[in-house]
């Protein structure tokens, strides 16, 4: 069912070509360690070990196996029983859109990447908070059994946690004890193209479905209760370079994603698809093609590979039914030649209608950019009360390439653009404000250094705005790199980013901090500076705590008016994911993937 | 008996046919327009550790000398390409989390650029070996901080590969200026183990002082080992002091210290063990 191309159309595909449902038929890397005599037996999407039963030797009864997965099996279910339909809230078989739209009201949910459709990943549970945080334990701990970066954002509704890990991981646990209810793991190529590790960053969830997007390009809804495959689509082809990384945000009866894919010279998009059938309903290119606006802001053809990637989750509007959508880097990343212009729309914020996928404006942060700077950060929408305007609705977002952007929502029209780390590249800007990139800023041959380094003062790591204290948190670097070209000629599938970047000692060794700043002003309230930079995102709560995670494995509870560390707990590995809060049986928990695991804390 | 004996020969064979098809032969030796995308792709790929022209960083070996330990054939850096070196900081292609891993076709120009700045000179370092080992045990008081082929202190970086692994220019810049660059820390995602080399000084609540070389730092505790070896587990909230510096323990050897002949004699000893 592959597609030929990017650019062809989606189907919907039946009957997939092989099972791809885990537990019994689905190959899984530890298949092997499993009794395979046992597997028949086993409760769809569950295999023996994970439900607590120890390796058996071959003669051990089956029956009396049979037996005991069905009793946990049964246990399991009351489990999810009770959960759901006693403890917490009332028996909801489905996650509506009005669910999602008034995520705020049941705030022992999380529903979405960031919590709700604003992107603020703020949670009004105050339960945990600053008098009582250096109290908090681990209360339970889910090996995922996977290797590498873990970026997930759990989801959590009524009782039960959501989760993704590498290669195409999909989980359900019970979320008061870590238990596993599902899994699925989707079968991937040997051949596929990630960029950076084999990751993803998360499900949306609507009404009985949670859905994945995948390293090879496919788009996949999993019954919520079950794991079942319901529908599998091919988005693009992941041969050249296509892929799925992102957590999709279901709108109204649409699961909208973007692609992965600027190492490789994609022509980048963003799709909405039918939650209930997996039809496309409209495709965004985030590449103008001829006769499109903006198809002018590229040189010759160059617009066919010309990148812009879109994968990092949008936000919505319900008011305006507009979803923000953020997108990344032109192709090749770090090499403007061949690519003269803007390069729209790359490194854009995009606003677009949500049924239609149609743009009503865009503003772009970096153009032309030669160093890597996605502009694929959460632009979190933010409510603003001035006195003299009578309230703005805005959008930040702290951008990649060093600087603060505040952003008329209505119309996208510049408000601020404040530098909140070491930047080298802009000393001006233009009429509207816009930060404008220095002539020397490109990369040269011999090499030079620019700030920050391609890594960004920021990346994929989740932000938080606290509507307390009205201050945005976010995961910042300092870091300067030395960029020299090395032009590659485009090749389908193959790596194209026409240079090469690596660490400035100017720099060394770099710093990596927690920072508090003011939307208002762009002025940095507080910063809190780690032993070494951190990939982890930041949750705030209304306990006036800010979580967040460290790069030796350290998970943070600080205090969010001041920025000091109240608690923390050794993970023992390190985080490239963001923190959630959620309850079960009214009571408060926060959780946070790290190392190969995902962790949940409470009070004693 | 025979079955499994045929089971194998099935195996082996489709073990080694592809490997062959594949791994053997550099379809592009001594191609100069193949050298020269090799040099871009080294750029990208390898210049991080290997440095900009492939004659070594603070971090991988020059990979112009002839002579390279893990490879002599082109099939042999292909698979070191392919497949990293195990127990040091070399990955295997597209491993390290970062970045895209390169194509067969990519791993060959590479390897064809690497072959085209290959210099021919001699394999001896200058400097007489067996002197520098009687100074690197004896007068130059290496061997107080660094170990040898287990032989030696603890306090610095242990050095039996350090022949190997760094050029001779990085390593006479490490007597010297031993604080310029503290053994260089990689990027996190391809980064091997924390340790810098950094010094850090703490006052403890009751007031004693100790310094020594940070073996593991996070944002709550250190882990140091002082001068007489002592490790010390410590909690930074419930110290008096804390402070770390990128200034090295180890004192900067200029000329009147160590002679330019003396400390060619220990690099030679140093190339001597690590070419073993």
């Amino acid at each position: 069912m592959r597609a030929q191309g990017g650019s062809t159309a989606t189907q919907p595909s039946g009957k997939p070509e092989q099972p791809r449902k885990s537990g019994a038929s689905a190959p899984r890397p530890d298949a092997n360690e499993t009794k395979t005599a046992f597997s028949p037996r086993v409760a769809p999407g569950l295999k023996p070990n994970d439900i607590g039963m120890s390796q058996r030797g071959a003669e051990a009864p089956l029956f009396h196996e049979f037996l005991r997965l069905s009793v946990l099996r049964l246990a399991v279910s009351a489990v999810i029983l009770v959960s759901c339909g006693v403890f917490s809230s009332p028996l909801r078989a489905q996650v509506t859109f009005e669910r999602l739209l008034n995520a705020g009201k049941e705030p022992q949910n999380w529903l979405t990447y960031s919590g709700d459709y604003s992107g603020r990943r703020f949670s009004t549970l105050d339960q945990i908070n600053t008098k009582n945080a250096h109290t908090v334990v681990a209360k339970w701990v889910y090996q995922t059994g996977a290797t590498g970066k873990l970026e997930t954002t759990p989801l959590v509704v009524d009782g039960i946690l959501y989760a993704t890990a590498q290669d195409d991981r999909a989980f359900a646990l019970d979320a008061r004890t870590g238990r596993p209810i599902w899994m699925y793991q989707h079968q991937l190529p040997g051949d596929i193209r990630p960029c950076c590790g084999h990751v993803n960053r998360g499900l949306a969830i609507l009404g009985d479905k949670v859905f994945l997007g995948t390293l090879d390009a496919h788009v996949i809804a999993l019954d919520s209760k079950t794991g079942n495959v319901v529908w599998d689509v091919v988005a693009a082809d992941y041969q050249k370079g296509y892929s799925f990384t992102v957590a999709p945000l279901a709108v109204k009866d649409l699961v909208v994603l973007g692609v992965s894919g600027g190492e490789y010279g994609v022509r980048g998009f963003i799709d909405g698809y039918d939650a209930a059938t997996g039809e496309r309903k409209w495709r965004f290119y985030t590449v103008p093609g001829p006769g499109e606006p903006g198809h002018e802001t590229w040189e010759g053809d160059s617009w066919k590979v010309g990148g812009a990637p879109a994968w990092n989750t949008g936000t919505y509007d319900a008011v305006t039914n507009q979803i923000f959508w953020p997108t990344g880097n032109p192709a090749p990343s770090n090499r403007g030649e061949g690519r003269a212009g803007d390069n729209l729309y790359s490194n854009t914020l995009l606003a677009l209608n949500a049924q239609t996928g149609k743009m009503n404006w865009y503003f772009q942060f970096t153009k032309h950019d030669e160093h890597d700077w996605d502009a694929t950060e959460i632009p979190v929408m933010i409510d603003v009360e001035k006195p003299d305007s009578g309230g703005k609705q805005l959008i930040a977002q702290a951008n990649r390439n060093g600087f603060f952007y505040v952003i008329d929502r209505a119309n996208g029209k510049l408000i601020s653009a404040n530098p909140y780390g070491k930047t080298t590249w802009s000393d001006t800007k233009d009429a509207y404000g816009r930060p404008v990139a220095n002539k020397a800023a490109s990369p040269t041959l011999e090499g030079h250094t620019v700030c920050p380094g391609a890594l960004g003062t920021t990346n994929f790591m989740a932000p938080a705005f606290d509507q307390q204290t009205a201050l945005f948190y976010v995961t910042a670097r300092d870091q300067c790199d030395i960029f020299s070209t090395a032009p590659q000629p485009y090749e389908a599938g193959h790596a194209y980013y026409g240079s090469a970047y690596f660490p400035s000692e100017e720099a060394e060794p770099f710093r990596g901090f927690l920072k508090a700043i003011d939307p208002q002003t762009g002025e940095i309230k507080w910063k809190f500076e780690h032993t070494s930079p951190t990939w982890s995102g930041v949750l705030a709560t209304a306990g006036g705590l800010v979580f967040t995670g460290d790069a030796e494995g350290n998970f943070i509870a600080l205090d969010a008016a001041a920025g000091k560390p109240l608690w923390h707990f050794q993970m023992g590995g390190a985080v490239y994911a963001a923190p959630i809060a959620f309850a079960v049986d009214g009571k408060e928990y926060v959780a946070i993937a790290a190392g190969s695991a995902v962790y949940a804390f409470g009070l004693p | 008996m025979a079955k499994s004996i045929s089971v194998w020969m099935i195996v082996v064979f489709f073990a080694i046919i592809p490997a062959r098809a594949a791994d053997d032969h550099n379809p592009y030796a001594g191609d100069a327009k193949a050298a020269k995308a090799g040099q871009y792709e080294f750029r990208i790929n390898c210049a991080l550790c290997h440095g900009l022209g492939a004659h070594g960083g603070g971090r991988g070996p020059d990979l112009t000398r002839a002579q390279k330990k893990h490879a002599h054939s082109d099939a042999e850096m292909f698979q070191v390409i392919s497949n990293g070196i195990p127990g040091t900081a070399m990955p295997a292609n597209g491993t390290n989390g970062q970045g895209v891993g390169m194509t067969d076709e990519e791993i060959w120009q590479i390897i064809t650029y690497i072959r085209s700045v290959e210099v021919k000179a001699s394999a001896k370092a200058a400097g007489n070996a067996t002197h520098g080992k009687e100074l690197f045990n004896g007068d130059a008081n290496c061997s107080l901080c660094h170990m040898v082929e287990g032989k030696g202190g603890r306090l610095g970086p242990e050095l039996t590969e350090v022949g190997n692994s760094r050029t001779r220019e990085a390593i006479i810049d490490s007597v010297r200026n031993p604080s310029r660059r503290l053994a260089w820390g990689l990027s996190e995602s391809t980064k091997e183990f924390p340790q810098e080399y950094d010094t850090i000084t703490v006052v403890t609540a009751d007031g004693k002082q100790i310094k020594g070389v940070a073996l593991n730092e996070d944002n709550f505790s250190v882990q140091i080992m002082d001068s007489s070896e002592q490790i010390h587990s410590l909690e930074k909230d419930k110290l008096r002091s804390f402070q770390k510096s990128r200034e090295s323990m180890m004192p900067p050897y200029n000329a009147d210290a160590l002679s330019d002949k003396d400390l060619a004699d220990i690099v030679a000893f140093l190339a001597s063990v690590g070419e073993k």
